[in-house]
């Protein structure tokens, strides 16, 4: 038995065996062959096996994802097609009298050479599918198993050194049960996809994909961050347990599925969802959300090989608007950049992208880019109650220019007779320290406030929120974030507007009496997090704390922060 | 033989989505078929040939058919084209 410590991503508690997700080692030799029509046939063979494989990962994406993301598979399944592919390694394997290894290895390399040399972005990133399917056909060759996320048909627990947002969007709930990987954060996409795919995880471990072979039993504790490998009898026992005691909970929270949130002296806030694609919806529901708080439209960007259509992002948001009836969604536009990035906008690589060209600065420059995403926006508007918000707003002028375009482009949907919300409410992210502190100016301008805490607490701590060894800094409770949040949120209040929060910090069990104190109105989290946090609201009393405001306010440390919170709360 | 000329539309050119459905088109027919980009000709049964060409929007690009079914083949590359918006 061995355990790992890293960091709690996911909540829950999932015992199953190990499913190493990574590419296996593809050596070969070469070897003059004497039967050429022998080797072609198990060339051929390797080939159709890797067909049959890829239109079951192509069924499966397109049931789980939509068709746009089954769609690169189609792409692959052509280049297992190509009679320019395939013609020269049977060529070369009747001509040379090498083994077919050797053969598809020298002409993949071949076409892989020429992709890579191409002068445009677009072109060098299709050299990584030919590598990523001619790997495909060697692992075949070779008789060895290549690992497919999409194909998992046995319950697993996922280890990986990391996990993209498309492999994670290709993990099948049914099967996997969790994952834990070696890299990333609480914050890291992996760890935000867990959380609305409600399974546990926990990353960060550093070093899980060297400790843990295939077919371990894992225990993932998704509660305290552990990953516990071949667990003794008695240690499985425990955990089984737990997992019940786990479950039992949830059984309880989900009563309150429909109550509203409450606090024990009757204030009413509102707890909503931060979603990534229309399919969270259901978690939202199953969850009792009041709404979505922040629906992060990027993944409609992501994993794709161009911008997507106005008529896709209509259809997604619609989707989303129709689904959650008269309740608030809170869309964000386009958040790119930093982090995250698009490879077919081939933005220039940044000494520091979180301080770079991303988000709303990105959409000013490329207004065609954002007046689509607006468009698709304004024309969504009547299947639902829409509120639109900018990101990493720096000025009031961005904000300004920003509603301009949005403006704009309703009035060019109205002269063309096109049907548009006129309750549409604008508002804005508060990830700035500066916006924070000028909030009072925004608030005369803005219809409402979504404070991001992420980044926030990342630009106002100077510390780089992907760096580990500066993690000591994310400090949420540290009285400077405190006092930004406070001033957002009076802000708000002094103009008639409503103050929200979509960071993590808005589900964390210490954050949420600070934050009811201040008089937060609407707090944005993992669909998972809403039942234990409206629990939580429901015994708690919002005038004693607001009491201690002052109190908490003037703290010096978060330490400190904490202890009068247990304090005030016990 | 049968050729036709056409202008492609789609905004992102002969790239990803409309690659891959001439693609898959073309590799219905029997006849040889062949897509000319700037004095370039690549097999249009070809994803790898047909991305190589690099054809932007608004290129003029000639589509040449060959065989058994030539007009067959051509005539329905030239629906395909203007039914999913990619060129005419």
């Amino acid at each position: 038995m061995q355990t790992l410590t890293g960091i709690a991503a996911s909540n829950g508690i999932a015992i199953a065996k190990a499913y190493l997700l990574e590419a296996p080692e593809l050596h070969f030799t070469k070897k003059a062959i004497e039967n050429a029509e022998d080797e072609i046939k198990r060339l051929d063979q390797a080939i159709e096996t890797s067909k049959s494989e890829l239109e079951k990962i192509k069924e499966h994406a397109k049931q789980k994802l939509g068709d746009e993301h089954a769609e690169i598979f189609s792409a692959h399944l052509l280049v297992l097609s190509d009679p320019e592919l395939i013609q020269p390694m049977h060529d070369k394997i009747s001509s040379e009298k090498v083994n077919a290894e050797v053969a598809l290895d020298e002409t993949a390399n071949m076409f892989i050479t020429m992709f890579e040399n191409m002068d445009n972005e677009y072109m060098r990133e299709r050299a990584a599918d030919i590598r990523d399917v001619t790997k495909r056909v060697m692992a075949h060759l070779l008789g060895v198993s290549f690992p497919n996320p999409a194909l998992i048909n046995e319950e697993v627990i996922v280890i990986a050194q990391d996990l993209t947002p498309s492999d994670t969007a290709q993990l099948n709930k049914q099967f996997v049960k969790g994952f834990t990987t070696d890299i990333g954060g609480r914050t890291s996409h992996s760890a935000i996809m867990a959380r609305s795919l409600e399974i546990p995880a926990v990353v960060g471990t550093k070093n899980v994909t060297a400790t843990v072979s295939d077919g371990d039993l894992i225990i993932i504790d998704g509660l305290d961050g552990k990953v516990i490998i071949n667990p003794s009898n008695e240690e499985r026992a425990a955990y089984e347990k737990r997992q019940a005691e786990y479950e039992e909970q949830k059984a309880e929270w989900a009563k309150l599925k429909d109550e509203a949130t409450v606090s024990a002296d009757g204030t009413h806030v509102e707890l909503v969802a931060n979603i990534g694609t229309p399919e969270d919806i259901e978690g939202v529901i199953r969850n009792g959300g009041e709404g979505v708080g922040l629906y992060r439209t990027e993944f409609l960007y992501m994993g794709k090989s161009s911008l997507p259509t106005e008529d896709e992002q209509f259809d997604a948001y619609k989707t989303v608007l129709e689904n959650m009836g008269d309740k608030p969604v809170v869309v964000r536009t386009l958040d790119i950049g930093g982090d995250k990035e698009l490879e077919y906008l081939d933005l220039p690589k940044e000494m520091n992208p979180f301080l770079g060209f991303r988000a709303i600065r990105f959409c000013l420059e490329n207004d065609d880019v954002f007046r689509t995403q607006l468009r698709a926006l304004l024309r969504a508007s009547v299947y639902g109650n829409l509120k639109i918000m900018f990101p990493m707003v720096a000025t009031i002028q961005e904000f300004r220019d920003a509603k301009a375009l949005l403006l704009e482009e309703k009035e060019n949907l109205r002269k063309k007779g096109v049907e548009v919300s006129d309750d549409i409410e604008i508002g804005i992210m508060v990830e700035i320290p500066s916006t924070a502190v000028i909030a009072r100016q925004f608030a005369k301008e803005v219809d409402f406030f979504s404070i991001g805490t992420n980044d926030l607490i990342q630009y106002t701590m100077a510390a780089d929120r992907m760096n580990e060894k500066v993690s000591y800094l994310y400090q949420p409770y540290h009285p400077a974030i405190l006092n930004l949040v406070n001033n957002v949120i009076e802000a708000a209040h002094a103009e008639g507007k409503w103050a929200g929060m979509c960071g993590e910090m808005a589900g964390d069990p210490i954050a949420i009496p600070i934050l009811l104190g201040l008089g937060l109105d609407e707090f944005s989290m993992s669909a998972t997090s809403i039942l234990p946090a409206r629990s939580q609201i429901r015994k708690l009393s919002q005038a004693k704390i607001a009491e201690y405001k002052d109190e908490l306010l003037s703290k010096g440390t978060a330490e400190e922060v904490v202890e009068l919170v247990n304090k005030i709360t016990e | 033989m049968v050729e036709k000329t056409f202008t492609i539309t789609s905004a992102e050119g002969v790239h990803a989505r409309p690659a891959t459905i001439l693609v898959q088109n073309a590799s219905k027919y029997n006849s040889d078929i062949n897509m000319e980009y700037k004095g370039k000709s690549v097999n249009l049964k070809s994803i790898m040939g047909v991305m190589s060409l690099g054809v932007p929007s608004g290129a003029e690009i000639k589509i040449t058919a060959d065989g058994s079914d030539e007009q067959d083949a051509l005539n329905s590359i030239a629906e395909t084209l203007k039914k999913e918006g990619l060129g005419e």
